[in-house]
């Protein structure tokens, strides 16, 4: 590539933390080339590569697959590796870590409490028997497969999170991507887990803590539409309440 | 000796306090908390209809007198306001339908702007019939 691409510089004032020198978050001005080709991750990494070493983020894939480099790009939840720093010209760009989570060093955030709220709702498939190897495979029509797949190209990249003001104000909140995924299991014809899993996500701080702002579907880079699966999650969950009146419903 | 405030494995987090005015900084976030105000102006809507039905039930002196009520300057700005804000929900309310019912049609979902215009046919035609009944005397 060579220096034609470059359109003159652009300002990024970057979120700095250093707990061991600062008791709350400062930020940092520096000046980066500003190339047509280049994302903000590219621009952190000219940072943290020629003018700053110790600048502290995560990212790896750089290709919108890992989940990794999300944080906020003047102020919106954004993957850094998939917005362009032409797009935020003239600048400036600031750059801060995922809102509503601890920081833990400057764009690093704790992420502990999001793995378990993840791991909480069995993102798994439940059998209640098993067939044994030699039986096959469990077959799934294309029409199965549209089913959960849309929910099933979350990326763990928890922009969702940094734009839900429910999980913001209320921590305990299991949260749009975990609902998500807990939907991609209910809808697989292979699953059994329904019940198990609204058993967990019936609770306040589950389903019924979402209101509905919708901005974790707005945010979100592969378009899985938590919102929309929190809202059908509610819808199965009152009609799964009134068919347990029925004789023949479930108990 | 002061305890450190921070150890290697145990770092100081840094948590930011939400505030209490999160929501007026982005238009999503304000647009979303006029949609839950606008269920109070819902409530007062149906408080006024529940307010004429008892008039009416009590004969035309008692309607007139609720209908000369309504008539003030402050009680029409508020019902003007309320109008607004009911329609706004009614609005938010067809866009958000579609996104929690799933409906299938030989197999395949029904498509998002199906359902909302079905909603939208209702509230056309159920308008209709109040109008009818209102105006075609």
């Amino acid at each position: 590539m060579g220096d034609d691409a470059v359109t003159g510089t652009i300002t990024l004032e970057v979120a700095r933390y250093r707990p061991e020198r600062e008791s709350e978050p400062t930020l940092q001005r520096f000046e980066v080339p500003c190339r047509k080709d280049w994302v903000v991750l590219d621009a952190l990494n000219h940072i943290k590569d020629r003018l700053d070493g110790s600048l502290s983020y995560r990212w790896s894939c750089r290709m919108g697959i890992c989940g990794s480099c999300g944080m906020m790009v003047n102020g919106e939840p954004k993957l850094t590796c998939a917005t362009f720093l032409s797009a935020c010209a003239p600048g400036p760009v600031r750059v801060e870590p995922l809102r509503f989570f601890p920081v833990v060093r400057d764009l690093v955030v704790e992420l502990t409490d999001f793995l378990a709220k993840i791991g909480s709702v069995k993102p798994w498939i439940v059998r209640r028997d098993e067939k044994p190897a030699g039986g096959g495979e469990f077959l799934q029509t294309p029409l199965e497969v549209d089913e959960y797949k849309p929910y099933s190209m979350c990326i763990n990249c928890m922009l969702c999170y940094a734009a839900c003001p429910v999980y913001g104000l209320d921590p305990g909140f299991v949260g749009p991507a975990a609902i998500a995924l807990a939907q991609r299991y209910n809808l697989d014809s292979r699953d059994r887990g329904k019940s198990e899993r609204m058993e967990i996500l019936s609770q306040h701080e589950g389903i019924w803590g979402c209101t509905f702002v919708g901005e974790c579907s707005q945010v979100c880079p592969k378009n899985v539409d938590p919102a929309g699966a929190i809202q059908r999650y509610k819808v199965a969950a009152v009609t799964d309440w009134f068919r347990s009146f029925l004789p023949w419903g479930p108990r | 000796m002061a305890a450190p405030l921070h150890t290697e494995f145990h770092p100081r987090w840094y948590r930011r306090r939400v505030s209490t005015w999160w929501w007026l900084g982005s238009w999503p976030y304000l647009r979303f908390i006029l949609r839950e105000l606008s269920s109070v102006f819902v409530a007062y809507a149906v408080a006024i209809l529940a307010w004429q039905l008892w008039a009416i039930a009590r004969g035309p002196d008692a309607f007139a007198a609720v209908l000369q009520a309504l008539r003030s300057p402050g009680l029409l700005a508020l019902s003007g306001v309320s109008l607004l804000f009911v329609l706004f929900h009614a609005v938010t309310w067809f866009a958000a339908g579609p996104r929690a019912l799933v409906l299938r049609l030989g197999g395949r979902r029904v498509p998002e702007a199906w359902i909302a215009a079905a909603g939208y046919a209702a509230w056309a035609g159920a308008s209709a019939i109040v109008a009818w009944i209102v105006l075609g005397e």
